[in-house]
């Protein structure tokens, strides 16, 4: 099989302004312009923008859309108030993840799912399987692109773009601004404040140039990877998985166990009640090594244990970093164990997560 | 991009300068400019023997690890001990301050296998 990359309607504006291109989940991405540590550093410190088009923007509505996706989604959608959005999870009969996604609501039936670009088929797909009267699937992914505009800078940025106030976290607003219709939301991956825009792809270069023009710097993949990890936010398909359910991965504040029924809700329940058979945790190296990288086994007395899902050396402190599930006893913060790279075992410590806690983020 | 005239090169990005028996192995500015930001480098155990075209050491960007392959054949007698507190003297410094190793050459007759500077400019365009 073959097929070519896809490309965002950003992607020629982008190789102008000097990105470097790699395919992630069938897209072309930037995957940096200068240097993954200056894109990583100016988020943490000024403000920085990265093209999220290839992210899936799914809407669902009708008279049942609230009651069908409480059904299929982890989370309690009753606690996502119009103009609020919510990280939760589809998960499968087994509790496994298929996609972890943040849900927008536009109306009290009509919601914005923001999802993956590589599960946007396959999240699809489920949703359709589970169809039902009274609910309306609208997979608007090819025809609307979005920016995410992160750190401390941002809020000005906003204002300077706008003229008015950026949404506060986890809330967004829906506006008429550069000649369309624009969502922006209170939402990231990085840890620090900032929005994240929904748009028609027609609008899609100039709100690049306004957002560039106020002062953020272009980002790529490869920074908001570091920055994601170090706020030990997960990635689908590395940290989680169909295998792995949300409790393991530490994520049990996004599952609503005491909701009415939700598709995984046994799984969940029965994996609970025997014992969690494995938690994702955070690992610092103590030791100067090479960075760590997905895959690499976990070592306890020169035995395997586990094996790291994410790995990278984090840019703000300047130490190595991993996530790994590690089986119950070796969980806890302070738990040493040694991480194998290329045959030598070097030492990490379970840490508390986050890894890192940003100077700009406001009390939620 | 930086390729001096004094140096050999591998299809694969490494330079090397031979001084008698002696050659000195680094990776070049156009590699480096690729990978970016060298956070890390494995050099070679001294006395080790590597064989040209196999890795020899590994070169860490933020991004991946990149295996380096030896130019030639030879036995280390030197790696480059600064890299391991300022790995990015790969970056700022690839053909002077951010050598990897040296090597005794075993084989030097594999040295004529190598590219030519205008060879290695004609390679990476």
């Amino acid at each position: 099989m073959t097929f070519e990359p896809r490309r965002t309607v950003l992607y020629d504006l982008q190789k102008a302004a000097g990105a470097r291109c790699i395919n992630f989940g069938g897209w072309d991405m930037p995957v940096q312009f200068t240097s993954i540590i200056d894109e990583h550093r100016a988020v943490r410190t000024s403000c920085g923008v990265f093209d999220i088009s290839h992210m899936g923007e799914v809407f669902v509505s009708g008279p049942r859309a609230f009651d069908w996706l409480q059904h299929l989604l982890a989370n309690d959608l009753a606690k996502c108030p119009v103009g609020g959005g919510q990280y939760t999870f589809l998960l499968n009969e087994r509790g496994g993840v298929i996609d972890d996604l943040i849900i927008y609501r536009m109306a009290e039936d009509n919601f914005l799912l923001l999802v993956n670009a590589a599960k946007i088929d396959e999240d699809v797909a489920w949703l359709q399987k589970h169809a039902t009267d009274g609910v309306t699937i609208d997979n608007r992914s090819d025809k609307m692109s979005a920016l995410a505009v992160q750190g401390p800078e941002a809020a000005r940025i906003f204002r300077e773009v706008f003229q008015c106030e950026m949404p506060a976290r986890n809330t967004f607003i829906a506006m008429e601004k550069c000649r369309g219709a624009i969502i922006a939301a209170g939402t990231g991956y990085t840890g620090e404040n900032g929005f994240e825009l929904f748009f028609a792809n027609s609008l899609a270069g100039d709100i690049w140039a306004a957002v560039l023009k106020a002062g953020a710097k272009p980002c790529g993949l490869g920074a908001r990877d570091t920055l994601r990890l170090e706020m030990c936010y997960p990635l689908n398909g590395s940290d989680l998985s169909p295998d792995r359910t949300p409790l393991e991965a530490g994520l049990g504040m996004f599952v609503a166990l005491d909701k009415a029924n939700f598709l995984g809700r046994d799984a969940l329940l029965a994996q609970k009640a025997a014992g969690l058979p494995a938690k994702l945790v955070a690992l610092r190296m103590t030791e100067k090594s090479p960075p760590p990288r997905a895959h690499y086994p976990v070592l306890i007395d020169g035995q395997p244990v586990g094996e790291t899902t994410s790995g990278a050396l984090s840019p703000s402190l300047a130490e190595g970093i991993a996530l790994a599930y590690l089986p119950p006893g070796l969980t806890k913060p302070g738990q040493v164990v040694e991480i194998d790279i290329r045959g030598r075992p070097f030492t990490a410590v379970v840490e508390k997560k986050p890894f890192y806690r940003p100077s700009s983020t406001r009390t939620a | 991009m930086n390729v001096p005239d004094n140096l050999k090169y591998a299809e694969s990005h490494e330079w090397i300068l031979v001084e008698g028996d002696t050659g000195t192995v680094g990776i070049t500015d156009h590699a480096q400019n690729e990978l970016t930001d060298i956070v890390y480098v494995d050099p070679p155990k001294i006395g080790a023997a590597v064989t040209a075209g196999q890795p020899a050491a590994v070169v860490e960007s933020v991004k991946a690890a990149s295996d380096i392959y030896s130019p030639v054949d030879g036995e280390v007698i030197e790696v480059n001990e600064s890299l391991s507190s300022e790995p990015a003297l790969v970056n700022t410094s690839p053909y002077e301050n951010g050598w990897l190793y040296k090597i005794r050459l075993s084989n030097p007759s594999q040295l004529d296998a190598l590219k030519s500077p205008d060879d290695y400019r004609a390679q990476i365009g």
